[in-house]
């Protein structure tokens, strides 16, 4: 709903008078910040505050295991709730004549994306009983990998402080939306593919790190 | 069956269990005695593969469970203390979720044996009720029966009557006893009576060290005259 409010009202759905669905995706990233920690906090927090983490960890399970379904779970969640923005495509589809390919990259790229953030979320939530916390945290993770590659905030690295370009591309690259912006143009790059996999990959390994401690 | 030896757990600086060894075998039912902070549920929790040892380590049915948790696991049934389970899902669903993960995947795998625990562990009436509606008993029992619910050679008790009232304590009790002849249990408690009820040995635990380790007969013949409630005064009274 937020998002489609956002494609319609801040990002000139109907007045750019095409086709796509560049403007409903474009607010995704900003979107996920929020949306993602949410369905994210309480994976391991509130098994620990319930206690329930005893009783998981002495059922026949290894952690990774227990790391990786808790994770697809969610991811599966995140994908389904992705998938039902369908509605906006009929639109677009009856309005006018989208193009597929751009639309399935960037729905690809919706849910490597989700799986990127879901992975910073798991582990935040590993670190503390606290739901709040856990959620804050990861929040604050995602807005400021946002917000990294964000035009304005590179604009502003670039020209008001007079960063040198390859050390602007090093800190954009950290970012969601810079490999996110991709998908969105209908480009698949293996290196944004990559990024993503290996963003949520690497969290899920620390993730199982914590919870041996 | 559970051989634990030289365990040593430190949270810390702080020494919660410092170098306990035992043996149970088939048949017996040890009782795990000691003052609150004794170190019994840290015991528990490390013979489980909850807790990574300090030192020292704990084997149950040939498994090491340093070495290879997980068969630890399959081989025990556990009720960890006050009996923690997901308060959103029903007693049904709970117990499907535990046989699933258990290895009972299919329906036909998995119903007789939830039957049997929700008859053995009397949750009929319940069994429709998010576990968050129930009282401390139901719960303790809903962890009681998913403890037995794939019939383990092992079990391991904490505090498994605890916020029962007399007569379900009397019922859980007798489950135990009669459960005991072909099973290696463990239950700590600090209700003296329970110990001199059911218990085929006894081991008094206090600052982390064990202190007693002896049939009930023994320990009375040992302090004649004196019952259970004094010895156990006597022997930890240094903690207060």
């Amino acid at each position: 709903m937020a998002s489609v409010g956002c494609a319609f009202f801040l990002g000139g759905f109907f007045n750019a008078n095409m086709a796509s669905l560049e403007s409903y995706f474009a607010f995704l990233p900003w979107l996920f910040i929020a949306f993602v920690p949410a369905v994210g906090m309480r994976l391991w927090s509130e098994e620990k505050r319930a206690g329930t983490i005893e009783l998981l960890f002495t059922l026949p399970v290894t952690t990774l295991e227990a790391v990786l379904a808790k994770f697809l779970a969610s991811w599966a969640f995140l994908c389904l709730a992705i998938l039902l923005s369908f509605p906006m495509v009929l639109t677009v589809a009856y309005l006018g004549d989208p193009d597929w390919g751009v639309i399935v990259s960037s729905y690809l790229g919706c849910l490597l994306m989700a799986g990127a953030y879901l992975g910073i979320c798991s582990l935040t939530s590993a670190f503390t009983k606290n739901q709040v916390i856990s959620f804050v945290v990861s929040v604050f993770i995602c807005f400021v990998l946002v917000l990294l590659g964000w035009s304005i905030f590179t604009d502003f690295l670039g020209g008001y402080l007079a960063l040198p370009a390859w050390l602007v591309d090093l800190v954009s690259n950290f970012s969601f939306k810079s490999h996110f912006d991709g998908f969105v143009k209908g480009i698949i790059d293996p290196k944004d593919v990559i990024f993503f996999l290996s963003l949520a990959g690497f969290c899920l390994f620390l993730n199982v790190l914590v919870l041996e401690r | 069956m559970i051989e634990v030896q030289g365990l040593v757990k430190n949270y810390g600086a702080l020494r919660a269990v410092d170098g306990v060894s035992f043996k149970v075998n088939r048949g017996d039912i040890l009782g795990f005695l000691g003052p609150n902070g004794a170190g019994k549920s840290t015991t528990m929790k490390v013979i489980m593969g909850f807790l990574r040892p300090t030192a020292g380590t704990a084997i149950v049915g040939g498994h090491d469970v340093t070495v290879d948790p997980v068969a630890v696991k399959r081989m025990v049934g556990y009720l960890p203390e006050n009996a923690p389970a997901y308060p959103e899902m029903t007693v049904e669903e709970f117990l499907g979720f535990i046989a699933e993960v258990r290895g009972f995947r299919t329906i036909a795998q998995s119903r007789p044996r939830i039957e049997r625990v929700v008859d053995l562990c009397h949750l009929t009436q319940v069994r429709r009720q998010t576990i968050e509606t129930l009282s401390k008993g139901f719960k303790q029992r809903v962890g009681f029966a998913q403890a037995l619910l794939h019939d383990p050679p092992v079990l391991v008790l904490d505090e498994p009557t605890d916020g029962l009232d007399p007569n379900q304590k009397h019922e859980v009790r007798n489950l135990i006893k009669q459960m005991a002849a072909e099973k290696a249990i463990i239950l700590s408690t600090h209700i003296l009576e329970e110990v001199e009820a059911i218990c085929t040995r006894i081991i008094i635990i206090t600052r982390g060290k064990v202190v007693v380790d002896a049939t009930p007969e023994e320990l009375h013949a040992r302090h004649a005259g004196a019952q259970l409630e004094e010895i156990f005064r006597d022997l930890t009274q240094t903690d207060t």
